[in-house]
């Protein structure tokens, strides 16, 4: 199971309330994933600035944090906070930042780097972590979000969608890998690191691997029909494009519509039954090993 | 399943006065129960279903002559397991609609997704767009009619009745078929093993007129190709080894 989201905005009202058309399709999704649910959304101005996304569960000092984190790297550094859930701005490397966090509390995840994505997830179903952090209030230009239902490894923050690796890329999935320890294998022996043992991050660093080896998306996806042995719907965004694809079986379920304004995504119709003017839009299912890719 | 614009949701003028059941402010489970038991015992049951917003399990496992209109999308298996009933959806339904249909009619005025009227047993499916990957599969009786194309692995194992595909069939059609037989207008992107194309013979012209007739398309029989199964996988092969 699991549900998958996302959602593009084109005209300027509608990604100011992009969170308001977001968390009905999340919450919708509730009964095909309630064990942990994640929203990573794009704003629309890349920042100069890298964008730490870090969660630190429980009650902490965040303005040490802030303080040691600035005198470590950029007096200018600057941290927005919702619950458990910090972005710190700041001219730093991601390397030696995430060595930071590391030493000052191991507890400290890093969610994504990058210059236009925010990723927030937590253990729990969509109401519960949609309400934690706001996603109501959110704006961007486009989003994916996942409710996920666990099958292949635990439910934990670490193991929660969507999966990022390198910069400004994320990966939402519906379905399963059954070869996903072969990749992790071979993808360990060039060297990249694993933090889970989940599938879907398998699927993550392959795709990012194979796209700093030179590869577009759209190659490294092809390859991915090739070598990634599974039934899926995959669901990426980079900060310019929402990319959809299904495997050749296309078993798992996705549903696209769009309008002049929008376009949507979601494993079902009913998480886009509420969107304003989807009587009007074009309502269509996604073909087996065919890329979409829609720019921002 | 295509890329086409969703139904309109209008409807024809009716025969009888509606029942309106608003599925926002009933849901699923008042709803079904009112079609099981108060809407069999109206003169001229007529039930329509309003605000659907692409819910599953619509008008399932219905047990007597009524009439259902589901004004709008629905979601997964709408009116699986129907008998005698008359169920329409103006707009598309996802997977599984009519599955295990035992008698009746069907009819999706927009696309379906997966496993349309799988395993059926009886009636007819008519689905007047697309129609998506698995359709008909593992049919054991009754007709299905599809407006336009059917995905991949369409008829899949399926055993008695009809598949009408007017547009193209996507590929695999008719894997592993046994006795059931598919006709197409357009394409066939490929057959499935053990399915073959045979010449339509004069019962298949007549039987094939009074579907098409009965279903609302106006295509000349003559247009369609046949597809039935090569008979070749019935039984098992020890001398094959597995080689097909």
């Amino acid at each position: 199971m699991c549900g998958i989201v996302g959602f593009l905005a084109k005209p300027q009202s509608l990604r100011a309330r992009l969170g308001e058309a977001v968390v009905p399709m999340l919450l919708c999704m509730t009964e095909r994933g309630p064990d942990s649910t994640g929203l990573a959304l794009f704003t629309q101005a890349k920042t100069a600035a890298h964008r730490f996304n870090i969660h630190w569960a429980g009650t902490h000092d965040w303005d040490a944090l802030l303080a040691q984190f600035r005198s470590a790297f950029d007096p200018a550094a600057r941290i927005e906070l919702r619950a458990d859930h910090a972005i710190i701005l700041a001219a730093a490397e991601p390397g030696p930042v995430r060595a930071f966090f590391a030493r000052v509390d191991p507890a400290i995840r890093v969610l994504s780097v990058g210059h236009a994505m925010d990723i927030y997830k937590d253990i729990g179903p969509p109401a519960t972590v949609a309400g934690k952090y706001g996603f109501k209030g959110m704006s961007g230009s486009h989003a994916v979000g996942h409710t996920r239902m666990a099958t292949e490894s635990a439910v934990s923050l670490g193991h929660a969608h969507p999966f990022t690796t390198g910069t400004d890329f994320c990966l939402v999935p519906i379905g399963s890998l059954s070869n996903y320890h072969s990749l992790l294998r071979s993808l360990e022996r060039r060297g990249i690191l694993f933090v889970t043992d989940n599938d879907t991050e398998a699927a993550c660093r392959f795709f990012e691997w194979h796209m700093r080896e030179g590869d577009t998306l759209e190659q490294a996806i092809v390859r991915g029909f090739g070598e990634l042995d599974g039934f899926y719907t995959l669901l990426m965004a980079t900060d310019d494009r929402l990319v959809l694809v299904r495997d050749a079986f296309a078993c798992k379920p996705a549903v696209v519509a769009e309008t002049d304004d929008y376009v949507a995504v979601a494993s079902e119709f009913r998480s886009l039954a509420h969107l304003p003017g989807i009587g009007d839009a074009e309502i269509f299912e996604p073909q087996p090993e065919r890329i979409y890719s829609w720019a921002v | 399943m295509g890329r086409v614009t969703p139904a309109s949701g209008s409807v024809a003028a009716p025969s009888a006065p509606a029942v309106t059941l608003d599925f926002p402010a009933l849901g699923v489970r008042k709803i079904n129960a009112y079609l099981h038991a108060e809407a069999t015992r109206a003169d001229h049951p007529r039930v329509a279903i309003a605000n659907p917003g692409g819910a599953h399990n619509l008008a399932v496992g219905l047990n007597a002559p009524i009439d259902v209109e589901i004004m709008g999308h629905a979601g997964y298996y709408a009116a699986g397991m129907n008998k005698l009933a008359s169920v329409t959806v103006h707009g598309n339904v996802e997977r599984g609609v009519a599955e295990n249909m035992m008698s009746g009619t069907v009819r999706v005025k927009g696309n379906a997704s997966e496993a349309a009227g799988a395993s059926m047993r009886g009636g007819l499916l008519v689905i007047e767009g697309n129609a998506s990957g698995r359709c008909a599969i593992s049919l054991k009786g009754g007709d299905v009619v599809v407006g336009g194309d059917v995905g991949h692995l369409s008829a899949f194992m399926a055993q008695a009745g009809r598949l009408v595909v007017c547009g193209s069939a996507g590929p695999g059609l008719g894997d592993s078929l046994y006795e059931a037989v598919l006709y197409v207008r357009g394409e066939l992107h490929g057959l499935g093993a053990d399915a073959r194309e045979e010449p339509l013979t004069a019962d298949d012209v007549a039987s094939l007129t009074a579907l098409l007739a009965k279903a609302g398309f106006g295509h000349s029989p003559r247009e369609f190709k046949k597809v039935a199964s090569g008979r070749t996988l019935y039984h098992w092969n020890s001398d094959a080894h597995q080689e097909y």
